[in-house]
């Protein structure tokens, strides 16, 4: 089968694990080869986490730069942090509401204008998908479903070789039982999200 | 039930690498297992500690890695399988007990786990270890993936009851830290106790036995060395003239750049998974049959190195290369981008790369580095220090925690780091060799693990500095694992003494002790200032729970601050203190309530006293 190489980056705290958790557990329920490498230093303290999930046959499991064929953020400066992770071929889908850096809050940092960030993007990669992924978190009843809300949209682009019903059985199989409900609406609102994106 | 416990032999699961190791143990029947946390390693340790709740598995967190594998030594010598865990540099620390414990042998098998990090995603430097097994003549396993890593577990208890020697399993942070599916083996029984039947001219290794157990310990490495030449894990893929040899993640690189050069048939590669003894009968054919070979390892040229001997040793004259400033680096993790290059350079194989995006346009992104926590009681200590120290010229070393972050402006406090319990034993240095006033900075779980013996030199020689010891109550850095210091009944766990740290101080003889609240600003700065007055040795223990600790002990700290009307826009918040939770909107300070833990210290620097705790404005 042929190799897709998915790379997400989120901020420490956003569920970017758990995100590639489930989808690692889809391709499990899937029977399809899959192999996943965490890259996080001091994440739990403010820092960037990135996660690489690898689907086919390959046997690496990192991604280098230009090598990327999807890559999904968590928050968008994130996003524009990882393009030298993607080419012209690579679909992006990207949350845009900001989670600025300290340095930022404190006004020693520029956080990137959005709508140039969206244009530089579109301009470097194949397709981008970029929404307010934390409004419809909110919508589905918990902030914290903002990486459920990103699964949504990324299965909606067809890019991996997985089923929808696949990965909300493994939401299912993966997340707190008390927070399933709020997790597949989370998923759905991401996937009708990218539908009209 | 532990997911790890799961019984149904053949059964898939989802494993990060450290969950496999541990799910290895299990499947080896480990029945005693000991370690010092330490990233990438941690979560092989967390698993365990979980599955000895609910099993017979005896686990400890040992005060320090020498100690662990102490522990271990003995277990495995009364025949109990036993496994050691720790992070590359502490096997620094075990480095004194290893070396002679590979004389004395075990008679249960003893697994060490190295966990190495290239890169130095999480540590202070990329030591290769397997070096330890070539100075200790100990056996080293290396998995290439997920699955390996489990399956080399029992590989390596058995091969260590076979040698009856202690056996190295080297992984590196992208094997821990990397998750793969993995088939479920058969849980072996445990047997937890065991019988040490004494030989003291075989255990105690005073000289004439050492001399001994010296010779015995060559015909153990040339067994080794004979097994590494059978052993499935060294094994040869494909055929042709050119040859590849690797080891650990760069075999799939290594792999998949074959695949994506289309050298597939002319290309043969050679994983080493048994890396001391190298396998020289194998390699050796494997030379013959080539025209050039090129060795693919992160870190040091140890394979390059006993690899050319062997050609040497067999007269061959071909192209063996690895290192070099046209070839791969000694520094850092490699790619498979970066590998796909070397292989296709060096076998003259074109290859063009995927066009990578034109970033010229691309604005600068504001960095994102890690911060100490909002609410970090370790900000508040070193304020205090910052305050108390004010005019003097000083000298801050610092040690291995979360607290290292200190270094990073404003704070400032860092300024010298080598190793766990440095911060000490460098104060004694800068204190004699400098006129500067020391004040040297160590956590609760590290002054533990090696700061005793640096504070007792203290005392002996009578140097002067203050030693600040950053009490959190738990080694935060690692995952909340335990320590002597900590408090066990809190976690519902019986079974444990709780040891004071300010016993211990006041016991090997320091004089000027105090104990502070660094919530308490005013208190603090003063009890600082005393410390830093007196000649001598003097140590302020700073007490406080670890906010991200607390949180998940369900033991908040207090309610949220909010900046209030009387605000002068000072900023000595911001600029003197930069806790995580504050930010400017509209040029003005503000609070975020989902971050502030209430602890009160900005309240108490403000000048204006406008930090007010947010429910009393409501009310």
């Amino acid at each position: 089968m042929d190799i897709i190489r998915l790379i997400i980056v989120a901020v420490g705290g956003q569920g970017n694990l758990l995100a590639s958790k489930v989808l690692a557990e889809a391709a499990l329920i899937s029977d399809i080869p899959v192999r996943m490498s965490e890259i996080h230093g001091m994440a739990q303290r403010g820092g960037v986490v990135e996660s690489a999930v690898v689907f086919g046959d390959a046997k690496s499991n990192i991604i280098s730069d230009g090598d990327a064929d999807v890559l999904v953020g968590f928050e968008p400066s994130e996003t524009l942090r990882a393009i030298n992770k993607c080419n012209q071929n690579t679909v992006v889908v990207t949350n845009i509401s900001p989670l600025p850096p300290f340095t930022v809050m404190i006004g020693k940092g520029v956080y990137p204008d959005l709508a140039q960030l969206q244009k530089l993007i579109q301009a470097k990669t194949a397709k981008l998908i970029a929404f307010d992924a934390l409004a419809l978190a909110k919508k589905a009843g918990n902030v914290m479903s903002l990486n459920m809300v990103l699964l949504g949209a990324l299965l909606q682009t067809g890019t991996l070789p997985l089923s929808g019903a696949c990965v909300k059985e493994a939401i299912r199989e993966t997340t707190k039982a008390s927070f399933q409900e709020i997790n597949l609406a989370a998923f759905d609102l991401g996937f009708a999200a990218a539908q009209n994106a | 039930m532990h997911k790890l416990l799961t019984e149904h032999p053949g059964q898939k699961m989802m494993l990060l690498g450290n969950e496999a190791i541990a799910r290895g143990a299990m499947e080896a029947g480990v029945a005693l297992a000991a370690t010092y946390p330490g990233t990438p390693s941690s979560e092989i340790s967390l698993n365990l500690f979980q599955i000895a709740q609910e099993s017979d598995l005896y686990f400890e967190y040992s005060i320090n890695e020498k100690v662990a594998l102490e522990v271990t030594a003995a277990s495995a010598n009364a025949g109990v399988r036993s496994l050691c865990i720790m992070k590359h540099v502490g096997m620094n620390v075990a480095a004194d007990a290893l070396m002679t414990l590979a004389y004395v042998g075990v008679n249960g098998g003893l697994v060490i786990i190295s966990a190495d990090d290239p890169f130095m995603f999480s540590s202070q430097n990329e030591q290769d270890n397997r070096y330890y097994g070539k100075l200790s003549g100990l056996p080293i396993v290396e998995p290439s993936s997920v699955e390996e890593a489990k399956d080399m577990v029992p590989y390596a208890f058995d091969l260590s009851e076979k040698l009856k020697e202690p056996v190295i399993l080297r992984t590196t942070t992208r094997i821990n830290h990397s998750s793969g599916i993995v088939t479920l083996g058969k849980i072996a029984q445990r047997i937890t106790t065991g019988d040490f039947k004494k030989d003291p001219f075989n255990y105690v290794t005073v000289p004439a036995v050492s001399r001994k157990l010296h010779v015995k310990l060559l015909q153990n490495i040339e067994k080794a060395a004979a097994i590494s030449d059978q052993s499935p894990y060294n094994f040869t893929r494909g055929k042709g003239r050119w040859g590849i040899i690797c080891n650990g993640v760069s075999f799939n690189y290594a792999s998949d750049a074959v695949m994506d050069l289309n050298i597939a048939d002319k290309t043969k590669i050679l994983r080493i998974g048994f890396s001391h003894p190298m396998p020289s009968a194998m390699i050796k054919a494997f030379l013959k049959d080539c025209e050039k070979v090129l060795i693919i390892e992160e870190g040091e040229p140890y394979m390059e190195e006993a690899v050319k001997a062997m050609a040497q040793e067999e007269k061959l004259t071909l192209s063996i290369r690895g290192k070099g400033k046209d070839l791969f680096s000694r520094l850092f993790e490699f790619n498979p981008a970066d590998v796909r290059k070397c292989i296709a350079d060096y076998f003259g194989v074109n290859f063009s790369a995927k066009a990578k995006p034109d970033l010229s346009d691309v604005p600068e992104i504001p960095a994102r580095p890690p911060n100490l926590c909002a609410g970090c009681s370790h900000r508040a200590t070193f304020y205090a220090v910052r305050k108390a120290a004010e005019g003097q010229d000083t000298i801050y070393p610092t040690d291995i925690g979360c607290y290292t972050l200190g270094f990073l402006p404003p704070l400032s406090m860092g300024d010298f780091l080598i190793c766990m319990g440095s911060s000490i034993g460098t104060s004694c240095g800068f204190s004699k060799a400098t006129k500067q006033k020391v004040i040297s900075y160590i956590g609760d779980s590290t002054f533990f693990h090696s700061g005793i013996p640096g504070l007792v030199n203290a005392v002996f020689n009578n140097h002067n500095f203050t030693l600040v010891i950053l009490d959190n109550g738990t080694t935060a850095m690692t995952g909340h694992q335990p320590h002597p210091g900590v408090d066990m009944s809190q976690m519902n766990m019986d079974g444990f003494q709780q040891v004071s740290i300010e016993n211990i101080v006041r016991a090997v003889g320091v004089k000027h002790v105090t104990v502070i609240r660094p919530y308490q600003v005013k208190k603090s700065i003063g009890a600082i200032k005393a410390a830093l007055d007196y000649q001598g040795v003097s140590v302020v223990i700073s007490k406080e729970g670890c906010v991200l600790h607390l949180k998940s002990l369900k033991k908040a700290v207090g309610k949220p601050f909010y900046v209030s009307d009387k605000c002068k826009n000072h900023r000595n918040c911001i600029n003197d203190l930069a806790c995580p939770a504050f930010y400017i909107d509209e040029d003005r300070v503000k609070i975020n309530p989902d971050q502030c833990v209430g602890c009160a210290v900005c309240a108490q620097i403000c000048p204006e006293n406008a930090i007010l705790p947010l429910k009393r404005s409501k009310a």
